[in-house]
């Protein structure tokens, strides 16, 4: 009997889940809004020296990856299956679209984080 | 006796915007939310690898009208995220038993929350301890 | 009793609309509406038969038990997948009252629906014990203590009502999707620790009609009138469909429940 592939997607889907559910509310709230806004933290947070310092840390890279990437694969996979329920396309069509943008982020973010080197 | 000739209902495509499926659709929504924020950070880490000019840009855009907006919808979409994907993981799980009994799913959900929240706070104080 | 004297007094009446398909005479479903007096304890079943027996004899419904154990009786009431025998007329009063057969089902007659489908999946999970080593009558029965049977026991609650299938819009969209209860029936047998075929079924499980046309929409677990919980059922199984996608080429495979010795145990 012909096994599915939805594994392949379903295990990100599931670690980048669990991360967001874990670490989500917290990050957005640091970097999206008390960083900027300099209520509740300096202003100078997420300056460019503390940025580099941190992208350019092998753990600091790692954690960088792993919640990008995690975090755009969770949502590819919500999203396509909520297409796919909308009947918004060919089921070929709407994987290819959600999956293969997932993949061309994740290449993106893998050659910044190369980029910035160590 | 009469031939067989059995009806077949269409399915109605608009099933995912009414109630039941309505709260399914909204959980599985959060995912924008999830994905919407990792785009945030990707054009973050794209504005860094191009030197400090660009990376202030990302930087003043995050201090926008627009962006703290989007934050906030972020954060609500996240903290839901976080209740409905507790909700949802027993379901993944068999049954746990403890001693002689089966453990009700919404223990495992209490005990993640407690863990998310647990975490939350403990990543605001690293945050706070280790800034400038 | 306390509801005869009010039926002597003032019987209420509702009207309920009953979706009616006869195939020597009907393109298409229609609905007839019916008034129906009531009294507080009946159930929409013993509705349809005062319409049966009083209004309408050609009123074609499956019944049997009227105790929720038989799981005939599934139609939609009011657009919600329910048990006609154990749903009350007084709890849609003043009405009008839908009444449609199960939903995602070909309509054979009226309210009953071809279930020839899902008796078929049923039958296709190996259905039925097959132990990990045979026993011979000296050896004694197959022991399980309590604790193994917590672990499955709610899956061996299923009435085989549908009722599941009516609520699961992704067996909507996709009827060879093997749907709620059969796997359901499936984990009960995968779970109960005298069982040694999980391999087998677990074959079934990872196509892309087994547990992956799920997305979890819990929706089956709600209608449930058992609470056998067919929603976990299925989930538990994409936990174990996915590690072993990718695990399987490392010896023992992770979704063999039970060690060899468990079950065998004096």
């Amino acid at each position: 009997m012909k096994r599915s592939i939805a594994p392949v997607f379903w295990l990100p889907f599931g670690a980048g889940g669990m991360l967001a559910a874990l670490i989500g509310p917290a990050l957005v709230l640091l970097t999206g809004l008390a960083a900027p806004t300099g209520i509740g933290l300096t202003n100078n947070f997420m300056s460019f020296a503390r940025a580099m310092a941190f992208a350019q840390h092998p753990l600091g890279k790692l954690i960088l990856f792993g919640v990008i990437l995690l975090f755009i694969w969770h949502g590819a996979e919500r999203i396509y299956l909520t297409l796919r329920d909308m009947h918004a396309g060919a089921r070929f069509l709407l994987m290819w679209i959600c999956y293969g943008t997932a993949g061309v982020l994740s290449l993106i973010t893998m050659g910044a984080l190369a980029s910035i080197g160590f | 006796m009469s031939r067989s000739r059995p009806y077949i209902r269409p399915v109605e495509k608009l099933w995912w915007a009414r109630p039941p499926y309505l709260a399914y659709t909204l959980r599985e929504a959060t995912g924008v939310a999830v994905l919407g924020y990792a785009l945030v950070l990707l054009a973050g880490v794209v504005s860094l690898a191009n030197g400090e000019r660009a990376y202030n840009v990302w930087l003043d855009f995050l201090k926008s009208p627009w962006s703290l907006s989007l934050h906030v919808l972020f954060l609500i979409g996240m903290i839901a995220h976080t209740w409905t994907w507790f909700r949802i993981l027993p379901k993944t799980m068999p049954r746990l038993v403890i001693g002689r009994r089966v453990l009700p799913q919404i223990r495992v959900t209490a005990a993640g929350v407690a863990v998310a929240a647990a975490s939350f706070i403990f990543i605001v104080l690293v945050a706070v301890w280790t800034q400038p | 009793m306390p509801s005869d004297r009010a039926a002597g007094a003032a019987a209420r009446e509702i009207v309920i609309e009953v979706l009616r398909y006869r195939s020597e005479t009907d393109l298409k479903p229609l609905p007839q509406a019916f008034r129906v007096p009531f009294t507080d304890d009946m159930s929409v079943l013993q509705a349809l038969q005062y319409i049966k027996d009083y209004l309408d004899g050609s009123l074609s419904f499956r019944w049997s038990c009227r105790m929720a154990i038989c799981g005939s009786c599934g139609m939609m009431i009011d657009a919600q997948p329910k048990l006609a025998c154990m749903t009350f007329v007084r709890d849609y009063y003043p009405g009008p009252l839908t009444v449609e057969p199960l939903a995602h089902f070909p309509i054979e007659r009226d309210l009953v629906v071809t279930v020839g489908g899902f008796v078929k999946k049923i039958e296709s999970i190996y259905p039925y014990l097959i132990p990990k080593t045979q026993r011979s009558l000296d050896e004694g029965e197959y022991l399980q203590t309590p604790l193994q049977l917590a672990r499955y026991e709610t899956f061996s609650d299923c009435i085989n009502c549908m009722l599941c299938y009516a609520a699961c819009p992704q067996f909507g969209e996709n009827p060879d999707f093997i749907g709620p209860g059969a796997m359901a029936l499936l984990q009960r047998y995968n779970g109960d620790s005298r069982d040694g075929a999980q391999a087998m079924r677990m074959g079934l499980v990872h196509t892309d009609n087994g547990a992956w046309s799920c997305t979890a929409v819990g929706n089956c677990s709600e209608v449930c009138p058992k609470q056998v919980d067919p929603a976990n059922a299925v989930n538990q199984n994409k936990t174990k469909s996915a590690l072993d996608f990718f695990l399987r080429f490392l010896g023992r495979p992770l979704y063999l429940e039970h060690t060899a010795s468990d079950g065998d145990k004096p």
